[in-house]
């Protein structure tokens, strides 16, 4: 049978529950939510009067309706050590969701941790060091002593080259503006460490290095201008499943016609309907379907292109606009770089070499180099060439009178983790220039985003261009000491299956000489370690909430808090910062990773005057913050643009709507933002002109992916559900999810299947010349022959296992375009029997 | 009998995670009660026995449009044709849903063609063979469904739900 909770009742909130705002610290979005909280032996009463939704809970609530909650959303937690009832709901006031609550936020207070209920109990509650051959708890104190000093030491002999840092850069969760700070304050601040990379690419660089080098900042309109929008392109992204508040509140209200009346008032004078949409993606998404849902077929083109291909199909557009005369002219002459300086920019030293992949130009030279025709992409993206010619109208034709189509570009992962990822991104946004489509209402080129932002950090410029290839320096056997901060490379690295075989044997090393020591003799210890670490020993350190898969290889975990154990801000996708307060206590000892960057800062710095270095211990200083709050105000409020505007009390008092970043000042107490950036055309270069790009076609260009094109039968496509948050690691302690998803589905044509003589539900291996995994087969009819889609990063069965080593200039991994054979393991295991594989695709 | 059946199948489901609510329930309703003496209050809801309907009157894949516990919760019984988990009567293929989406309580319509009940405010289905699992959407509870008792006379009785219903916080208002 499915999972049932068998909760018939809750308890109803009472009008004295304490309110806290909370921003949901999963996908970019950040749906606005409340908790509420209140003492253990209190409830309220059915009565309007007697609780805190103020309605007659003796009446069956309306659709919609906010007098409701869900029993995953409710849960018994600690709030400054007494237990307490938890209720986290969506708020219907907050401007992102409008009341929405996705199947992952909505489950935040379930993936909370409660003794007395029994969740999340994974959760690492105290410091765990290697003792006695195996993980055992001990004090702050003992573990970030022995961290300070193994990790002097590896400086000591290598430099701080010998450090390897995996850092999270992200908003959400356990991120925000106050832990990303304290890591790189730490990192690059008191140290200058080379050998950093982000949590799901093995190095330190950006997604979208190309957009930026244009001068146009990747998160540059507002959600309404999904509203506004005369056409949406959506370019490798499924945002109903991985945006999907942002899609139903914002996208669909334009694809069915009732965002017309919001059109008319904000673009007076302009003819108006409802929108449509052009979807890019080889999979036919749940996205396209809720697209030719809501706005019929005739409103909707998917564009089902051939894997890869995308940089080509936008070439092809921006020839077909630009030859049509469908370009902004006084936009390009007022906020792009003009011909003369465009050949010069051409021909600067080093352009097309490493730093800077691609030539930054003018309109007309960009034009000139990447010009496309309509048959020639056709022929290599498997497109119809009127299909073509159809999108360039949607995203550029005139509407009646003359007047400019208001088109938004949104693309993600489809992109970013594809087929040449740099000059794709350049591609992009060549076309969203040209036609004027930048900080304006209903336009917009921007990243769709994975998690929320909340990035703060002394500068990187040291780390390099390219930047180091983390990952495959660790396979190399480089480096001695390896501090990991909620990364988990053995789910979303690529060539990940080397990477576990390389990282067990090297931290394994470590093991066997620490088992040689007691554990109170440190010197000793300190001594085995290194002369394991000098034979090729790494030393790990896991910084996280729950035990992760890398952490299985550590040496030491340290307990981090997630938001709303503590204070914790982050900005979404159109740049709206929030702060999600402090409603429960962390479990046992953990700590905000600020905090415990702060704390290992003060132990290298001790360990450091030990040993006489006084000149770099002075570099440690500056970390005398006891909340996270004083993080804030060191980082944040000191550094970021506008950062002087914003404080704990103000963000407090705007609620789930706070505000869209840059602040500019404060009004009214109020801190006033900014609704969509370059809206006076002056775009973030020297001299405030973006530049377009010359991204001509080469193929598949990271390293062995036209081989293993041609040598494996299968492609397989791979990324997110809506049910799963990121790589699951609080959703695998989930019995909710676990039981609809006890292993990876790979999506399958059925006629695939039938002939590898696989079922429903069977147990496939996906192998290829780098490693092999596991999935259960899910029969889609609308899959393409041969054309596979895998859920990424999944605990059961590690795709990433499959994808090549193969990154672009920059370092970025091509995740997406991954070929490998298929055969059966084994008929469906019983976990698998009880699940329903009818298409998830909605019908009438 | 009944509070017998709705004990086990909690012990066999969840038993910490159920009893913490119903306990905490209980726990306060004590604490606020006005007098001394009151009796004490059940631990689990007390579900009425309805009669839905005869056998007689279901056809296979065609819904019977319902209501339990009371009339403002909406639900359907269905013959499947088929023996599914949780199935009723003879043929173990009876089975009775809410017809109120978990998520935000949009009206569930049956789809024949694959025996799921879907819902056209954003998109979530339901297998009806599956104990109403959730194929795909944004609920986060799989969908209510009825403890079903079929008599020697072919009528069908429901007696309980197995999850929250939408838009109440206690099953029986």
């Amino acid at each position: 049978m499915t999972y049932k909770r068998h909760v018939d009742r809750l308890p109803i909130i009472p009008t004295s529950a304490k309110e806290h705002n909370v921003t949901c610290h999963y996908c970019i979005v950040g749906c606005g939510y409340k908790a509420y909280t209140w003492p253990i032996n209190q409830q309220g009463g059915v009565a309007a009067t007697a609780n805190k939704l103020g309605v007659d809970l003796g009446q069956q609530q309306p659709a919609e309706t906010a007098a409701w909650y869900a029993p995953s959303m409710y849960n018994i937690v600690r709030q400054d050590g007494q237990d307490v009832h938890l209720v986290i709901k969506p708020d219907p006031d907050c401007v992102v969701n409008s009341g929405l609550g996705s199947i992952r936020g909505a489950r935040m207070a379930e993936n909370h941790t409660s003794l007395q209920r029994g969740t999340q109990l994974s959760r690492l509650t105290t410091p765990m060091v290697w003792r006695y051959g195996s993980m055992q708890p001990t004090d702050w104190d003992d573990a970030l002593d022995l961290v300070a000093r193994v990790t002097a030491a590896v400086i000591d002999e290598q430099g701080e080259d010998g450090l390897f840092v995996s850092m999270f850069d992200h908003g959400g969760s356990a991120g925000g503006y106050e832990n990303t700070w304290g890591t790189g304050k730490l990192y690059f601040g008191a140290m200058k460490v080379k050998n950093v990379r982000i949590h799901n690419r093995p190095a330190y660089n950006s997604e979208v290095h190309a957009t930026r080098d244009m001068g146009v900042g990747e998160l540059n309109n507002c959600y309404e201008d999904a509203e506004l929008a005369d056409t949406i392109v959506a370019v490798g992204t499924n945002p109903l499943e991985t945006q999907t508040n942002y899609f139903l509140n914002h996208w669909v209200p334009n694809l069915r016609g009732t965002s017309l009346d919001k059109k008319r008032r904000e673009l007076p004078g302009e003819p108006v309907e409802p929108g449509r949409i052009v979807v890019v993606d080889p999979r036919r998404t749940l996205t396209v379907a809720a697209c030719e849902t809501e706005a019929g077929k005739d409103r909707v083109l998917h564009l089902a292109i051939e894997p890869g291909t995308d940089l080509v199909l936008f070439n092809a557009l921006l020839t077909y606009i630009a030859d049509k005369g469908w370009i902004d002219r006084d936009f390009i002459a007022a906020s792009t770089v003009p011909a003369a300086q465009g050949a010069a920019l051409m021909s600067r030293p080093g352009g097309g070499g490493p730093g800077a992949p691609d030539p930054l130009t003018d309109f007309a030279a960009a034009v000139a180099a990447n010009r496309t025709t309509i048959e020639e992409a056709a022929r290599i993206t498997g497109l119809k060439p009127e299909d073509i010619v159809k999108a360039a109208q949607w995203i550029a034709e005139p509407k009646a009178g003359g007047r400019r189509r208001r088109t938004m570009i949104g693309y993600e992962k489809g992109i970013i983790w594809g087929n040449d990822n740099y000059r794709t991104n350049g591609a992009i946004v060549n076309l969203a220039l040209a036609t004027g489509n930048v900080g304006r209402p209903g336009g917009g080129v921007v990243r769709l985003g994975g998690h929320q932002e909340g990035y703060s950090r002394p500068s990187d410029a040291h780390v390099g261009r390219p930047a180091a290839y983390v990952d495959k320096l660790l396979i190399e056997g480089r480096g001695g000491v390896h501090h990991v901060w909620a990364c988990d490379h053995y789910k979303t690295t690529l060539n990940a299956m080397k990477f576990k075989q390389v990282y067990k044997r090297r931290t394994d090393m470590v093991k066997d000489a620490m088992n040689t020591v007691p554990w109170g003799d440190r010197q000793a210890m300190v001594d085995a370690i290194m002369t394991a670490i000098r034979q090729g020993g790494l030393f790990s350190v896991d910084v996280d909430i729950v035990p992760t898969q890398i952490g299985q290889a550590s040496h030491v975990w340290l307990p981090a808090a997630i938001a709303g154990e503590m204070n914790l801000t982050s900005m979404n996708g159109e740049r709206r910062m929030r702060l999600t307060e402090r409603y429960m206590d962390p479990p046992g000892s953990a700590l905000p990773d600020c905090l415990i960057a702060a704390r290992l800062a003060k132990a290298m710095e001790r360990v450091l005057r030990e040993r006489g270095k006084t000149a770099y211990a002075d570099q440690f200083e500056g970390f005398d913050w006891t909340t996270e709050e004083d993080a804030f105000l060191d980082g944040y409020h000191k550094h970021e643009k506008g950062g002087e505007h914003v404080t704990y009390a103000r963000l407090r008092a705007m609620g789930t709507n706070g505000f869209q970043e840059p602040a500019t000042g404060v009004q009214d107490g109020r801190i006033v933002g900014t609704r969509r950036l370059y809206t006076d055309g002056r775009f973030s270069t020297k001299d405030g002109k973006a530049r377009f790009m010359i991204t001509p076609w080469r193929g598949l260009q990271a390293a062995g992916k036209a081989e293993q094109k041609a040598r494996f039968a299968f492609l397989i496509n791979n990324g997110r559900t809506n049910m799963v948050w990121q790589n699951a690691f609080m959703d695998q302690y989930s019995e909710f999810v676990m039981d609809r998803m006890p292993y990876p589905f790979i999506e399958m044509n059925p006629d695939d299947m039938k002939e590898l003589g696989v079922a429903a539900g069977d147990l496939v291996e996906i192998h290829n010349d780098v490693g092999s995994t596991q999935a259960i087969a899910q029969p889609t009819p609308s899959a393409k022959r041969r054309q596979t889609f895998m859920l990424f990063a999944y605990p059961t069965g590690v795709q990433g296992n499959v994808i090549n080593g193969g990154v672009n200039e920059l370092v970025i991994p091509n995740y997406k375009q991954t070929w490998a054979d298929i055969r059966k393991l084994a008929a469906a295991p019983e976990a698998a029997r009880r699940l329903s594989f009818k298409s998830p695709e909605y019908r009438t | 009998m009944k509070g017998c059946d709705l004990m086990v199948e909690v012990g066999r489901r969840r038993f910490l995670g159920g009893l913490g609510v119903a306990a905490a329930g209980a726990a306060a309703s004590a604490a606020t009660a006005p007098q001394a003496g009151a009796a004490p209050a059940p631990a689990l809801v007390e579900y009425p026995s309805h009669h839905l309907a005869n056998l007689s009157q279901l056809k296979t894949d065609e819904p019977l449009a319902v209501a339990y516990p009371d009339k403002d919760a909406p639900g359907v019984l269905i013959k499947l044709g088929t023996r599914v988990p949780g199935g009723a009567g003879p043929d173990g293929d009876v089975v009775g849903y809410s017809t109120v989406c978990p998520h935000k309580g949009f009206p569930l319509a049956y789809l024949k063609e694959d025996r799921t009940l879907n819902c056209p405010g954003h998109y979530g289905r339901y297998d009806c063979e599956k104990g109403g699992q959730q194929i795909w959407g944004h609920a986060t509870q799989n969908l209510a469904q009825y403890a079903l008792r079929v008599d020697a006379k072919g009528d069908i009785w429901a007696e309980g739900v197995d999850e929250l219903l939408y838009g109440r916080l206690n099953n029986v208002l």
